[in-house]
């Protein structure tokens, strides 16, 4: 490698390591990498910390990360949200280990000082030492700059950088269509699955927008499901496309049918939700509404890529962590209908654990093929990650954005292109 | 107090049995050892309360969800299963709760352990069997299997708990 090569700061030598068609692999590998993506990335853009469905009350409160540093999501008795970061302001105890629940206050166990829901330092032990060192107003819990759309809710350490309506763009109306799964009631959270991998989270960013794998290492899943509902996930063939929607984000569109759910509610009810509908007929819920709620327990038909940690992908939200270069956490989060009718939203988690989590029957294998990319890419002193599918088949959408078959890699050059813009940011030559 | 040893022995001697059905695959016999009605549950919660059917759980498989599992596991389509090494996994601290006529209600710990490329992945539970005696011993009419690794992050799992 040249001189001048070495000489470069580490996130320049990333942001050229991404080409049009072509990563390289250092990119899933390189602990000194890995360590400037979460100052470059996750300390620099919208990052998901949760749904606002998962703090519904006052005193409610989730835990969450914006890559490697925790933070609490927490509603105060004015039902305002915050972003908190996890930290005391005394010594740098976590306040705060629960993973969601209600709490008055939140108390650092090592001294006693206590915080406010909106993080104000409230009271501590024995303040008489501090009189005249600080004041209790100017150390509260350090609070991170967050916006919703649509109930998701993210938050950022820049206040600088643009809204976060701006920054989801071209993503907004995507995200639209995917709340509309709740069947006419406010999509909500029901519950999530948890597992982790050993390999890099840009191995599961690019998962969500790869539709080409699904057919292939999925098949177990596919022989398992009904002719009809196989027949709907053959959609390689099918009128599908990814387009990328900018700012890193991008949809893959695998099933057309259903992107609006609150379309075609004259079509039969499909035989694997016939149960469902039968349900809800007892509940006494009139025909419109069963179809209606039918067709939202399908889920969408699209994966929704948000850069850099969130997907809406089909019926769920898969949330990934950043944990070290060759750790991934997730978190595949179920969604229902918040006052759905109960058979609604079980048949919603019934569906969620047949394919998704560590024991369903999609996951373990897609979790199988990122270990072993994570393992096989780092044979070979030189190598390179294709991402060049479709390049040669690609045409302007509707909305006039890039957009390829459904089996493109679209999304994922959208993905590393903002990757490529944000790890060269400040770094110019 | 005293123990009904002879039930308690009864009791464990299945559950062995079954544990040892399972880390050598012989998931058509286990299977087999269910009522049709059974449930085999792992909660995505350790404290979980009962209520699984309104909750998200990792596994909530009745016959259907059971026989496509096992079809899973073993019919060569799908990548992880085949990827999947031995487990051998440890059943003991095994606990009467209910000693009734038609249902016998048992808790016990487990480590299960798998090899898993090349790596030694633990997974520590407690778990509960309610069984139904029959003429040839009991049948499974639930198994929930409350894994320590719930309440944090699983890796993915090709074979049965």
């Amino acid at each position: 490698m040249s001189e001048l090569i070495e000489m470069q700061s580490v996130s320049l030598k990333a942001a050229e390591m991404v080409e049009e068609g072509r990563v390289h692999k250092s990119l899933y590998s390189d602990p000194a990498i890995f360590e400037e993506e979460l100052d470059k990335v996750f300390n620099n853009t919208w990052v998901f910390v949760g749904h606002e469905s998962e703090v519904p009350e006052a005193g409610s409160y989730k835990t969450a990360w914006v890559g490697r540093q925790p933070v609490i999501l927490s509603r105060d008795r004015k039902m305002n949200l915050h972003v908190l970061q996890n930290r005391c302001r005394h010594r740098g105890a976590t306040v705060c280990e629960g993973r969601k629940g209600k709490t008055k206050s939140f108390t650092c166990p090592y001294h006693g000082w206590g915080y406010g829901l909106d993080g104000a330092l409230r009271a501590l032990p024995k303040p008489e030492e501090y009189e005249g060192v600080f004041d209790k107003k100017d150390f509260p819990l350090e609070r991170l700059r967050h916006e919703s759309y649509q109930g998701l809710v993210f938050a950022t350490y820049r206040d600088d950088i643009e809204s976060l309506e701006d920054f989801l763009g071209g993503a907004k109306k995507w995200i639209d269509l995917f709340m509309k799964q709740g069947g006419g009631y406010p999509v909500k959270v029901l519950g999530e699955h948890r597992f982790n991998f050993p390999g890099n989270w840009k191995i599961q960013l690019e998962n969500t927008t790869d539709a080409y794998h699904f057919p292939i290492i999925h098949k177990s899943f596919v022989t398992s499901l009904d002719d009809h509902t196989a027949d709907i996930f053959d959609f390689l063939h099918g009128d599908g496309f990814v387009e990328d929607l900018g700012n890193g984000h991008s949809v893959m569109v695998m099933i057309p049918e259903l992107v609006d759910l609150e379309s075609d509610l004259d079509q039969p009810i499909p035989p694997r939700f016939q149960k469902l509908a039968d349900e809800l007929r007892t509940e006494g819920k009139p025909e419109n509404e069963v179809k209606k709620l039918v067709r939202a327990a399908h889920g969408t038909g699209f994966n929704l890529n948000l850069f850099p940690n969130v997907s809406c992908s089909m019926a769920f939200f898969r949330v990934l962590r950043p944990v070290s270069v060759g750790e991934t956490e997730i978190q595949h989060v179920a969604l229902g209908g918040e006052g759905a009718p109960a058979p609604f939203n079980r048949k919603r988690m019934r569906l969620h654990e047949h394919f998704q989590g560590p024991m369903g029957f999609g996951t373990p294998d897609d979790g199988e093929a990122w270990e072993r990319v994570h393992k096989g890419s780092q044979a070979g002193n030189d190598g390179w990650i294709l991402v060049n599918r479709g390049l040669n088949n690609l045409h302007t959408s509707p909305d006039g954005n890039v957009a390829g078959a459904v089996c493109s890699e679209t999304g994922m050059r959208g993905a590393y292109q903002q990757y490529k813009r944000m790890m060269a940011a400040g770094e110019e030559k | 107090m005293k123990l009904n040893t002879q039930l308690l022995n009864d009791v464990t001697a299945f559950i062995w049995y079954e544990a040892d059905l399972l880390d050598h695959k012989g998931y058509q016999e286990w299977l087999q050892l269910w009522s049709n009605d059974g449930l085999y549950i792992v909660p995505a919660e350790f404290d979980a309360d009962d209520n699984y059917e309104d909750t998200l759980n990792l596994a909530l498989d009745n016959a259907d969800m059971r026989r496509m599992r096992i079809a899973r596991l073993e019919d060569g389509e799908s990548v992880s299963a085949n990827a999947t090494g031995n487990t051998v996994r440890m059943v003991s601290r095994v606990r009467l709760l209910e000693a009734g006529d038609d249902l016998v209600i048992a808790r016990c710990a487990m480590t299960l352990n798998e090899m898993r490329h090349g790596k030694l992945v633990t997974y520590p539970a407690d778990v509960e069997y309610q069984l139904k005696p029959a003429a040839d011993g009991y049948r499974l009419a639930r198994k929930v299997v409350r894994l320590m690794h719930a309440d944090s992050f699983l890796r993915t799992v090709s074979f049965i708990f």
